[in-house]
């Protein structure tokens, strides 16, 4: 009996401890997605005072909007642009900086610092890297003997201006979780390599390289949920344009809540990119975990 | 040879990668009709930063963000600590659900639920407050998992030796865990004060007045506000102004920031 009441007092304290949390995290995670996905089988937009339902219409309208299939590719390309790019970058700061012999602080500082940078004030300094004939771009083409360039304005050249500024913000902060991932590999795996005779590309592949595939799929997470994620820029450099070339899932749910406001279509759009990242997400969990060594 | 080459690209790239701040800060003292031009000259001026002050209320915008930042940081270090406890250190019934449940807030963040949590403020009549800012970002799963990690490590005995002292559960908490794990809290102080410090979407579709705005929403207003680059150097100003605090703050802790980052075992 005694033991019972031990295990029963265990539960109740864990589930106390556990309640704070679990509030905030059903009122601003499950429960608003649960209203959304009710809410995205109904019409509510500005032209129906009182929302009603109309099945799956929000859905079938979705597939026939060419912007939403615009957006959805615009996003993956982001987050294909973005996602290796910045990851592998990452791992490249990582490994120089743990190593650099001079400036080890200065080059740590140098590539992390955009992180603490709001991605709003990013925008503004990068809107004038950018803009044509008196942007920093633009004076270094003209040394090169290059043509000007309409970075932001030109819809094939958007996508690309984007993807440098996100990586340029973001790799400094995965490689914090490479220079954490670096500290944990032991010294002598290392030694050993070095006693085998083994070149350093050798000891790269076999050694750091799969030690540190935890990390790289933290990171990857990370990195893809951010591609999703980060959209303020749009505001101050875009507003998802020229005709669309920028424009991200998230900007698109935004401008329909808000703009438009189509509620029914916004609620359908979120549950489309709920969906979408727990997809990803289970895939990366259940798929990479298997080639993963753990230490 | 290769070495070289590498680490010459490497430094290079550190130099790439700083030159968007030193531009934009060398623009925002430039007198404005320079602010353009690429030609060299020492005229140097602070016009611009009076300027800036005085066309937006960014005293009160840096009060509000400082506010905001402390009161989700305050509330994120409670909730987690607890949670993290529960999570390392206790078996009960319905513990691998939960988990699930904690994991999916880090693969579906608040920030991505923008429409749906806008209408739960509202339902909650907190549109436009700070609170209502805060309230969304109180539970913090990478927190709760980043603190169970730590408290994993922390071997049992400390917690057994502290029980036959006579300690409560509630004191072993704070007198055991809690200073053990400094160098997380410290990592996860960090991360989230930038983070929340920097975030812009959600507070700007929430507030609409002075009151509550924080310098993140303040300064895109303002800089939106020009519509042709001849006032660049007071939008570079005004960028220089917010970017400052925690840029100051991050060089100054670098080695704590970075350090403890390494330190907690984040992996």
């Amino acid at each position: 009996m005694g033991e019972l009441r031990a295990k029963w007092k265990v539960n109740m304290y864990a589930w106390l401890l556990l309640l704070p949390s679990l509030i905030f995290l059903l009122l601003f995670t499950f429960y608003p997605v649960i209203q959304t996905f009710i809410l995205s089988f109904h019409q509510a937009d500005l032209g129906s005072p009182e929302p009603f339902f109309n099945g799956i219409d929000n859905y079938k309208q979705m597939v026939e909007d060419e912007v939403f299939w615009k957006v959805l590719t615009n996003n993956i390309w982001f987050a294909i642009g973005t996602v290796p790019t910045s990851v592998a970058l990452a791992l490249a700061m990582a490994m120089f900086a743990n190593k650099a012999l001079r400036g080890k602080s200065f080059i740590r500082t140098a590539y992390f610092y955009p992180t603490v940078v709001p991605m709003i004030a990013v925008a503004n300094i990068w809107l004038f890297i950018y803009t044509p004939e008196y942007g920093a771009l633009s004076h270094v083409m003209e040394w090169f003997g290059k043509g000007d360039m309409n970075w932001l304005g030109d819809q094939n050249n958007v996508m690309w201006a984007m993807i440098f500024m996100v990586i340029w913000k973001e790799a400094g902060y995965f490689m914090i979780f490479y220079l954490a991932g670096l500290q944990n590999i032991s010294q002598e795996l290392y030694e050993s390599a070095s006693m085998e005779g083994a070149s350093s590309w050798t000891v790269f592949r076999r050694i750091t390289f799969p030690l540190l595939m935890p990390t790289t799929m933290f990171v990857s997470i990370i990195a893809f949920t951010n591609s999703f994620k980060l959209v303020d820029h749009l505001v101050i450099m875009t507003k998802g344009g020229p005709d669309n070339a920028s424009n991200l899932l998230l900007y698109y749910i935004y401008e329909t809540a808000f703009s438009f406001w189509d509620q029914g279509m916004a609620s359908a759009l979120t549950i489309v990119m709920v969906v979408l990242l727990l997809l990803v997400a289970a895939f990366q969990f259940f798929g990479m975990d298997k080639k993963i060594h753990y230490n | 040879m290769l070495r070289k080459i590498t680490t010459v690209g490497m430094y290079g790239l550190a130099v790439l990668w700083l030159f968007p701040l030193l531009w934009a800060v060398w623009t925002s003292f430039r007198p404005r009709e320079l602010a353009t031009s690429w030609s060299f000259s020492t005229d140097f001026t602070l016009d611009n930063f009076a300027k800036v002050w005085d066309a937006a209320p960014f005293d009160q915008y840096y009060i509000n963000t400082f506010l905001i930042v402390t009161g989700i940081l305050v509330a994120q270090m409670i909730t987690a600590t607890l949670a993290a406890y529960a999570f390392a250190k206790l078996q009960f019934w319905g513990k691998d659900v939960l988990f699930v449940l904690f994991l999916v807030q880090l693969m579906v963040p608040a920030d991505i639920l923008i429409f749906p949590n806008y209408n739960v403020l509202r339902d909650l009549s907190l549109l436009d407050t700070k609170i209502g800012i805060m309230l969304p970002y109180f539970a913090s799963a990478f927190g709760v998992f980043l603190l169970r990690q730590t408290f994993k490590t922390i071997p049992h005995e400390l917690e057994e030796a502290a029980r036959m002292e006579g300690c409560s559960w509630f004191q072993i908490l704070w007198r055991v865990y809690v200073p053990l794990a400094k160098p997380t809290y410290i990592a996860f102080g960090l991360v989230s004060v930038s983070y929340h410090w920097n975030n812009f979407m959600w507070p700007l579709i929430i507030t609409n007045s002075v009151e509550n705005r924080p310098l993140t929403v303040g300064l895109a207003i303002f800089a939106q506000s020009f519509e042709t680059g001849a006032q660049w150097a007071e939008v570079s100003a005004a960028t220089v102004m917010v970017i400052f605090p925690l840029l100051l703050a991050f060089l100054l802790f670098q080695r704590q920031f970075i350090n403890s980052f390494i330190h907690s075992g984040v992996k």
